[in-house]
């Protein structure tokens, strides 16, 4: 029998497992089938912050711009009491969510400004979540704005919210950063519990007929699994924080990779998505299975086994590995040499 | 502590009703529709009567319905109520002969409304309930707000203790939508004044089969008359119950009424009579002239039936020599108005039988004022009591116009002014969507609650949609305020929106040293220049303090985007020190939170920073000693109008058509069309503007415009000369218009700004694909040349008719509209239907308009927009009613087919005098093409010459009916609150009439005239008003049920969607020999998102499968073809994604998030079953398809079919 637990943030997990934020986490029911099929723990979809200003506004907009136009028509809605504008529903979500299963459950949360994440984050600690998901997903299109304020304001955030909860905080990144193991570091100061890469941006693709640009969402593949990896396996070791690997886990052998590059737990969706939540069973057995067949005892042996303070060759991580699929094993010991 | 809301007439009235109160049955009519909407509201939130039950509220299709619902629930012992005016208190008269009858407890609430006659009017006056004052319902009068909520529990009292039932009503408007600072009634006073053994009572007379009896029988002459007697006893006991329940309503509250309440001096020897909220304005005229010292008085009437004449008599002081009786209300050719004769006639008896207390028979002259909110002002009041002292008083008068025809109005001096010099007045000029009149609600409110003053609101509207101009009027001060009346000597005046100053000089009604705050995009230094010298001069003159603000600067940076009313209210607190600005800003605040926080702190606090930010912008303009503005206000029509537009009209539009005297009035209610294009408005702030070189001459954007500023042109290029330099003109790329000119024109002075135009077009530059063949830009730079190039434009000659398709849109274009700037809303989804009928048909026919938004945009004065051609043909319009508009076009269509065949008739007769190919082929002409008309249209013509001068019967005969001859068309236009709701009886029987009219249903799925209320084509899930916790029953399927007739042409239609679909079911319709019915999918501002999405919500309406588009078409079926053509694709989009791009929908996820998905499953559940029916029925065969029809109404599928779900 083999021991699939780990930690992560801080909390004890049975297995590596975890379900992470989309829109099959907003039923009930989906929740207590993956804990069911064995997930160990679920990131619920994200708060976005910026939806609740919308959806505050543009009420506010129709309620108040029709009102009082015409004296036959001084308002075109009943203007209710009760209207579960703002992160309530969410919260009692989180509350049911809890109430439904009995593994850790994270709350996550897409914001803009400071005071949006440090509100939302304390009262989904305060409705029960047992962590936080910092979803920080800011697309830098000011050509103004330097790379260093950029990051500053990524580190004031999660400080900020940090100070506010006693729940772990991870946060889940893009992998766009200049200095991304230095700005992982200052993360790690401002007190990240763990850190999720890679958040996989909104891709607009465009319409040919009409030519507009339209909202692309494609579902991940393993393909992408290598740059996490990559990535796992270079902050690996290196940063206090858990690392939680998301994006291209999609079998078996991607979560056993996940684990060897460092992460502490594999996250998916899309797989659920595309094959049902059921593939979180065979997934788990999968990995039951291998590490049996491989005489692996515990899932901690092999995190962090392929990182790249781990391996022999620590530069297959490195420029050279480019070089190497190019040209020949010279070239490889010149990389050799670079990295003693 | 009693509690003090400063809340308006009817929020009072359904305050007390839904407490008290067990079934309400309501319908939406104007200006009472709130009482049913508030009481819905209350019901769906749970909120309880004062005996701990949620009232159950239900919307009926009518206000027959609702009065038949009443009077059912009444039957079946529920304490029940409705609210309504004007016309719906007329279609109720039938029940309430029953109700009082039977002897049945009930308070209705009237906002009473002036009726329809020469024309309609939503405004206030007795004439609705002066129409009900026989059908034996007591009939008790509210003068303010205070007495609306007071007397509503009074004669819920009095109603339960008498068996009588009882109209309970106030002015319509100006007592329905005053906002007051009154006391809210304890719900234990409530309950002490509506004791529990009367509810007993009246629940044991309740029809149930447990102690069953029989109401309602059929009476013969035996006994009919001695039965209807039977009641007299209940008559003459209400006065004294009456009067008792208000005197057990003062010992619970302090406020003591009286049925009749005399005020004045006790040796008075004039004295006014009357009711409604003038009687507060003679009040308060009062009070000026005893103070003067004269011998006056007033009588306050309250209970008008039962007429308790000895108790009148009894409250007249006997000093009184002479009584005006005023009446608000017109019986044309009666021998006086109502209460002036009731009161002769309680005079006449009185003295007669020498009860009475008076000398000699004082003088009695009756008059009439404040017909459809008519202002009645202390002037007016004053020349009544100054006509009472002349030796020769004039009777049967009028008082607040000036009748120049018969001569009955009496002069006044508008300066006589009675206002408390302590109350502060101030006029605030808004934009209908800047939300003015929301925040000045507020204002009020928070004067009202905040401060120990008394407080009143009071709003007038505009009668255009768009662009709309809103006055508030807000007076507040530590006196009592019964002005009913508008505000004209202001000691605050606030613009909102810069540009009104050089269409309105509101600044006259600016007082000596008033204050004027300006919403300015031009700061102190230099916003001086720009004022129009008119308004500088008044500055000046009047010595105003003159403050400016960029309002909308402050909301640009406080996120508000257009909203400045958060803004400008701080600014009325901040300048006019009725708080002290900390706690004017805290109590702003407050009121914020209160009003917006259930949509969300984000809202909140978006607000609250306006409020911060605008004291450091508001400053104080330093005024010149000289007015030097080199331009004026603009005039309200050009000098190139018609001298009726000029003189009539042109008042009208200024805001002065209370000056206009009656000998300027059509006598019939008949007016000139084409009036719309000389009100320039000028209200967008950006136009489309045609790029030629990207232009492919589609005519979209000119099909989708709801006002007809976009139009095209082709015509030979030598028409060119003269152009103005920036004409604009390219190549025609039609086939059969080799080497000719095209253009697109922008009329720059009416276009909306809606950019559908923009939405529609489908060509985009090929380097930068934001860029379109046209283009929003700003309008001021544009103005002048374009306005030049649209007077060319006009002048070009039209196309051909003759030598178009008008089978494709690219041809459609260039028909010309006879229906052009309408007061729709920008962006308006119907109207570009009605003026793609106008292009195709519009020449020859007329349209019936059922009353709704059509009618109003369609109708309502100062300026129409139906218009003529250059032979002078054009639409002819009437609006009936609501309820009966089907029939009314029936009757136009059996009018028109009666003279064609007795013109047919009499052309045989004659032919013999006539040559003989003029006469075959004026019997025998195919007008089913342009060129067959216009063929005809010669043939008539000759007909005439021919027949002209001749002094037979027959020929004289003929040529009065002879262009009945030429083929004319009849519309039935209404919205989906006429056809699928209270004139779907009148449809249905039109429907199967097997006449030839066309009915164009423009469904907005909502009523949208009236404020957004459920209607039968609501569809599942949505939130409406009467459904405000989401409408849980599907779309009835008019077409669906049309279509069962075999013989009616059906077309759902979705222009946004198809739009050679929809004119392929228009040219199909006008060609069907028979009944059509055309259900025209209507995107609306109640649907609540940015209109300019109208056509993209269209196109998603028709992919979900929500409104699939067809043609149903008998003829086909006499071809032995399937008559049935679905024109849509199977649904390709979840339902969700349609509807979730619309408030109506959303705020059902955001009130109650379960339902909203357990609808979402059943709405979609719909679109799917209606769609399997569809396809079914459009794979049958001529031979099966009725079998199938029949199986889909019942849910069945035809067997022997193929499934092709």
């Amino acid at each position: 029998m083999v021991d699939l637990s780990t930690s992560y943030a801080g909390l004890t997990l049975k297995n590596p497992l975890v379900v992470s934020a989309s829109p099959l986490c907003q039923e009930l029911s989906n929740l207590r089938r993956m804990e069911d099929a064995g997930a160990a723990a679920i990131v619920l979809h994200s708060l976005f912050e910026e939806q609740i200003l919308i959806e505050s506004n543009e009420l506010d907009k129709y309620l108040s711009n029709l009102a009082d136009v015409s004296g036959e028509a001084t308002s075109y809605y009943p203007d209710l009491e009760k209207l579960k504008i703002g992160p309530d529903a969410y919260l009692e979500y989180i509350r049911q969510a809890k109430a439904t299963v009995g593994i850790p459950v994270f709350g996550s949360l897409n914001g803009v400004s400071e005071g949006g994440w440090v509100r939302y984050a304390k009262l989904m600690e305060e409705a029960g979540a047992d962590g936080v998901e910092l979803n920080i997903y800011f697309l830098p299109t000011d050509g103004e704005e330097d790379s260093a304020t950029v990051e500053a304001r990524y580190v004031e955030l999660v400080r900020a919210v940090k100070a506010q909860l006693k729940i772990p905080l991870t946060v889940k990144i893009g992998p766009y950063f200049t200095s991304l193991v230095h700005f992982a570091k200052r993360l790690d100061e401002a007190g990240t519990d763990a850190l999720v890469i890679f958040n996989r941006f909104y891709q607009p693709d465009f319409d040919l007929s009409t030519r507009e640009v339209v909202p692309g969402l494609q579902l991940s593949t393993s393909y992408e699994l290598t740059l996490r990896l990559h990535w796992a396996a270079i902050l690996s070791g290196r940063i206090k924080s858990d690392i939680g690997i998301t994006g291209g886990v999609h079998s078996p052998a991607d979560v056993i990779k996940s684990m060897m590059a460092g992460g502490r737990v594999a996250m998916t969706t899309s797989a659920l998505i595309e094959s049902g939540v059921g593939v979180l069973r065979s997934m788990l057995s999968g990995v039951e299975g291998w590490m049996e067949k491989e005489r692996y005892q515990s899932v901690r042996q092999m995190q962090g086994s392929m990182s790249q303070q781990n391996v022999a060759n620590p530069a297959a991580y490195n420029r050279a590995n480019y070089m190497k699929v190019l040209s020949s094993y010279s070239v490889r010991d010149l990389a050799m040499q670079g990295t003693k | 502590m009693k509690r003090k809301v400063t809340i308006d007439g009817n929020e009072a009235a359904a305050y007390v009703a839904h407490k008290t109160n067990e079934v309400i049955a309501i319908y939406p009519i104007t200006p009472s529709s709130p009482m049913g909407e508030w009481s819905d509201q209350w019901s769906s939130e749970g909120k309880p009567n004062i005996w701990g039950t949620i009232p159950s509220v239900f919307e009926m299709q009518s206000e027959a319905g609702a009065a038949g619902t009443l009077h059912g629930a009444l039957q079946a012992g529920a304490l029940t109520t409705t609210f309504t005016s004007s016309q719906g208190l007329l279609l109720m008269i039938p029940n309430m002969y029953k109700i009082a009858g039977e002897l049945t407890p009930c308070v209705m609430h009237v906002a009473a409304r002036a009726l329809a006659a020469q024309g309609l009017s939503i405004f206030g006056d007795h004439q609705d309930v002066m129409a009900v004052r026989q059908t034996g319902w007591a009939l008790l009068s509210s003068n303010s707000v205070q007495e609306v909520m007071d007397f509503a529990l009074i004669a819920q009292a009095a109603t339960l203790e008498s068996r009588v039932p009882f109209v309970h009503f106030f002015d319509g408007f100006r007592t329905s939508h005053e906002v007051a600072k009154v006391e809210q009634l304890d719900v234990e006073v409530m309950k002490t004044m509506l004791p529990l053994e009367l509810i007993e009572a009246h629940r044991r007379r309740a029809l149930t089969p447990d102690n069953p009896v029989l109401r309602g029988t059929a009476q013969n002459p035996d006994v009919y008359f001695q039965a209807r007697e039977t009641v007299n006893p209940y008559y003459i006991a209400l006065p004294a119950i009456v009067q008792n329940a208000m005197d057990r309503f003062a010992a619970l509250t302090g406020r003591q009424y009286k049925i009749y309440e005399y005020l004045g001096a006790a040796d008075a020897e004039r004295v006014l009579v009357l009711m409604g909220s003038g009687a507060e304005v003679a009040e308060e005229t009062l009070e000026e002239l005893l103070a003067a010292g004269e011998k006056v008085g007033i009588l306050k009437v309250r209970l008008y039936r039962p007429f308790a004449s000895e108790l009148l008599l009894q409250a007249l002081p006997a000093s009184v020599k002479s009584i005006a009786v005023l009446d608000r209300t017109k019986e044309p050719g009666c021998a006086g108005e109502p209460l002036y004769g009731d009161l002769l006639t309680a005079l006449a008896e009185g003295i007669a039988s020498g009860k009475a207390q008076f000398k000699g028979f004082p003088k009695v002259i009756g008059g009439r004022y404040g017909l459809s909110s008519k202002e009645f002002t202390p002037a007016m009041v004053k020349a009544v009591f100054d006509e009472l002292g002349g030796a020769a008083s004039k009777n049967h008068f009028t008082v607040g116009i000036a009748d120049d025809v018969t001569h009955t109005s009496l002069e006044y001096y508008p300066a006589f002014n009675t206002e408390h010099a302590e109350t502060v007045r101030a006029l605030f000029y808004g934009l209908g969507a800047d939300g003015t009149v929301g925040a000045n609600k507020n204002s009020i409110k928070i004067i009202g609650e905040d401060t120990d003053n008394y407080a009143q609101g009071y709003f007038v509207y505009d009668s255009k949609k768009s662009g709309s101009v809103t006055t508030s009027h807000l007076r507040f001060g530590p006196k009592p305020i019964r002005s009913s009346y508008l505000i004209n000597r202001a000691s605050f005046i606030a613009c909102h929106q810069f540009n009104f100053l050089e269409r309105i000089d509101m600044l006259r009604y600016a007082d000596h040293g008033a204050v004027f705050l300006l919403n300015s995009p031009f700061g102190v230094d230099e916003v001086w220049q720009q004022l129009p010298l008119t308004v500088q001069k008044e500055i000046i003159s009047k010595q105003i303090r003159f403050y400016v603000i960029d309002g909308y600067k402050v909301a640009k940076e406080t996120g508000m985007g257009g909203r400045i009313n958060t803004i400008m209210q701080t600014c009325f607190f901040a300048i006019s020190g009725v708080l002290p600005r900390d706690e004017a800003t805290a109590a702003i605040k407050k009121a914020i939170k209160k009003t917006y926080g259930k949509r969300g702190d984000a809202v909140v606090q978006k607000n609250w920073a306006a409020v911060d930010a605008t004291l450091a912008n508001l400053l104080e303009v330093e005024v010149p000693a000289e007015a030097t503005s080199n331009f004026d206000i603009r005039p309200a029509v050009p000098a190139a109008a018609p001298e009726f537009v000029k003189n009539v009209l042109a008042p009208m539009i200024l805001g002065n058509g209370d000056q206009l005297p009656v000998s300027a009035m059509p006598v019939d209610g008949t007016y000139p069309i084409g009036t719309a294009q000389w009100e320039k408005r000028n209200i967008a702030l950006e136009i489309p503007a045609w790029d030629e070189s990207l232009c492919i001459q589609c005519g979209k954007c000119v099909l989708v415009c709801p006002h007809a500023v976009i139009r095209a042109k082709v015509y030979a290029s030598d028409k060119l000369m003269g152009a103005p330099e920036t004409f604009k003109s390219a190549e025609a790329k039609w086939k059969n218009f080799p080497g000719q000119r095209y253009t697109l024109q922008v009329a720059p002075e009416d276009c909306t700004g809606c950019a559908l135009c923009i939405e529609a077009c489908p060509s985009k530059s090929k380097t930068e694909s934001k860029r379109k063949a046209i283009n929003m830009v700003s309008q001021l730079p544009l103005r002048e040349p374009e306005a030049k190039n649209w007077e060319f434009f006009l002048s070009l000659p039209e196309t051909d008719r003759t030598a178009l398709n008008l089978g494709q849109v690219k041809d459609v274009q260039l028909l010309e509209p006879l229906f052009e700037f309408s007061g729709a809303c920008s962006g308006c989804g119907e109207t570009p239907y009605v003026k793609l009928l106008t292009q195709l048909s519009g020449d020859r026919s007329v349209i019936a308009n059922a009353t709704g938004c059509s009618s109003i945009y369609g109708g309502n004065l100062p300026t129409t927009p139906y218009t003529v051609n250059k032979d002078g043909r054009g639409i002819a319009w009437s609006n009936s009613l609501f309820e009966d508009n089907a029939e009314f076009g029936l009757g136009m269509r059996l009018a028109m087919d009666k003279h064609k065949e007795t013109a047919s008739e009499l052309l045989v007769k004659l032919a013999s005098t006539l040559p003989e190919a003029l006469a075959k082929g004026l019997l025998f002409a195919n007008q089913s093409t342009e060129a067959g008309i216009r063929d005809q249209r010669a043939r008539v013509a000759e007909l005439k010459k021919l027949l002209a001068g001749k002094e037979s019967f027959e020929a004289r005969t003929l040529l009065s009916m002879a262009d009945s001859l030429v083929k004319k068309s009849v519309w039935i236009l209404g919205g989906d609150g006429w056809a699928y709701d209270i004139g779907y009886g009148g449809l249905d029987h039109v429907l199967s009439s097997g006449r030839n009219v066309n009915i164009l249903v423009l469904d907005t799925e909502v009523y949208s005239n009236t404020g957004g209320q459920m209607s039968k084509s609501t569809p599942r899930g949505a939130v409406a008003k009467f459904a405000a916790a989401g409408k849980p029953r599907a779309k009835k399927d008019l077409a669906l049920m049309a279509m069962h007739y075999g013989a009616v042409y059906v077309a759902r239609v979705a222009m946004g969607s198809n739009d050679g679909h929809t004119l392929k079911a228009f040219q199909e319709a006008e060609a069907y020999d028979g009944p059509s019915l055309i259900i025209a999918y209507s995107h609306c501002i109640a649907h609540g998102y940015e209109l300019v999405h109208g056509l993209d919500q269209q196109k998603l309406a028709v992919q979900s499968g929500h409104w699939p588009l067809f043609r149903y078409n008998p003829a086909l079926a006499a071809d032995g073809k399937t008559p049935f053509v679905l024109d849509s694709k199977a649904p390709t989009v979840p339902l969700e994604n349609y509807i979730y791009n619309e408030t109506r929908y959303t705020m059902l996820r955001q009130s109650n998030p379960a339902v909203a998905a357990e609808l979402l499953l059943e709405a979609q559940h719909d679109v799917d079953q209606r769609w399997h029916t569809y396809e079914h029925l459009a794979h049958q065969s001529n031979a099966n398809f009725a079998t199938a029809l029949q199986s889909a109404a019942c849910g069945e599928k035809a067997e022997g079919t193929v499934n092709h779900g």
